[in-house]
């Protein structure tokens, strides 16, 4: 091989290894993409609460199905802005047994009248009293997970 | 071109022109004194009626901590206060007249409040929750006695729409209408927490407020009640057997 061929190729060579090595730095600079990491409260900065999802409460509607054996009734129409204090219970207001001849809503069921101790009072037992701890309205909400739930057979 | 004289020769070198006059007129004290009673009285009017609305606006109502601290922080978490559509009831929408005579005499009742501020009488949150019952009672007999009317100044029974409305809420608003039953007496605690309510629940409660306001009559109600005993009185002296008391007892919408 002439000698400067042979120059020529290490020169070449050379300045390929330097372009590769340079070629290889670069992307070891260049910021990888980023992972998307998706928390529960999607980016919101903690000392702020996550606005809650937009979900319409079912406007009224007849009384619906029960799901499973011993299931609390569903509230078939909306609640919101009823109040449950102290001081006043509102759905006491349709559904206590003395208004629903005039209301047409369901009568808070007797086993409601015992209390704890298996004591039957006279009116509703103060136990029972925060009705939305088992009875609850419906959304439109979209389930958040996919179930295979099946409605118990002696209700389906 | 109105004081153009008069073609009567003989009156009109004794008597001046008209502007001549006029200006005769302006000058005595007696119209000057009418004239300034005027100006004053546009003034004084103008001035009082703004001091009047300024005290019918929210941010007056709520610069007092009593109302701020209670009844407003409960407002807050209601539709009047907040909704889809950003219509408001402010305070002065439920609790004031609109029309002019009522509202002066709602307004001399109010500045009763300004001595019970004074006193102190409902200044922290325990107090004010001890004379709640009595508070709340006031103002649903108050609402009772005017037929709702604060709420009828939006809210017009003659233009709802039953078949929009919930089936619930369709069948009770026509069932009470022709009992001629009004507003407050199924809406209550719609803006405010409620007092305590007798429900027969557990204990008995302390100085509950009722929500029947004894003694107090709805005008409707009154009407109504007159135009089922008029129908009752018609059916028995027409001594017809085909007259069911149930026909005899409603009233048409």
């Amino acid at each position: 091989m002439h000698p400067l061929m042979s120059h020529l190729a290490k020169l070449m060579l050379a300045a390929c290894l330097v372009w590769v090595g340079a070629d290889i730095a670069t992307a070891a600079n260049d910021n990888p993409a980023p992972v998307k990491l998706q928390g529960l409260r999607a980016g919101t900065p903690l000392p702020q609460d996550v606005p809650p999802a937009a979900a319409r409460q079912e406007r009224d509607h007849g009384p619906s199905d029960r799901d499973f054996v011993q299931q609390p009734p569903l509230i078939p129409h909306t609640v919101s802005g009823y109040q449950i204090t102290q001081n006043f219970n509102k759905c006491m207001d349709c559904h206590a047994w003395q208004k629903t001849k005039a209301s047409g809503a369901t009568k808070v069921s007797v086993t409601h009248f015992k209390t704890r101790d298996g004591q039957e009072l006279d009116n509703i037992s103060p136990r029972r009293y925060n009705c939305t701890q088992c009875h609850v309205p419906q959304t439109d909400a979209k389930p958040l997970v996919d179930n295979t739930f099946q409605r118990a057979r002696g209700l389906q | 071109m109105a004081d153009t004289p008069t073609p009567a020769p003989a009156a009109a070198a004794a008597r001046p022109g008209l502007v001549a006059r006029t200006w005769a007129l302006v000058r005595t004290r007696r119209f000057m004194v009418l004239a300034s009673a005027f100006v004053a009285g546009i003034i004084f009017w103008g001035g009082f009626n703004t001091a009047l609305e300024a005290t019918n606006r929210e941010e007056f109502c709520i610069s007092c901590h009593e109302m701020k601290t209670n009844v407003y922080a409960e407002y807050r978490n209601t539709i009047h206060y907040q909704n889809r559509t950003g219509v408001r009831a402010t305070c002065p929408d439920c609790h004031v007249p609109k029309e002019w005579g009522h509202k002066m005499i709602r307004k001399i009742q109010a500045s009763n409040e300004v001595l019970h501020k004074i006193l102190g009488s409902i200044d922290t949150p325990e107090k004010f929750n001890a004379k709640r019952a009595e508070l709340a009672q006031h103002e649903w007999d108050r609402m009772k006695r005017t037929d709702s009317r604060e709420c009828r100044n939006c809210h017009h029974f003659d233009f709802m729409d039953y078949s929009e409305q919930g089936r619930r809420s369709a069948t009770a608003h026509q069932r009470a209408f022709n009992d001629g039953k009004t507003c407050i007496d199924c809406h209550k605690g719609i803006a405010h927490t409620l007092p305590p309510v007798e429900q027969h629940i557990g204990a008995p409660k302390a100085a509950p407020a009722d929500p029947t306001s004894p003694g107090v009559v709805n005008p409707r109600e009154a009407e109504a009640m007159a135009a089922r005993a008029q129908a009752a009185s018609a059916a028995a002296s027409m001594g017809a057997s085909a007259v069911t008391p149930a026909s005899a007892g409603g009233r048409a919408p």
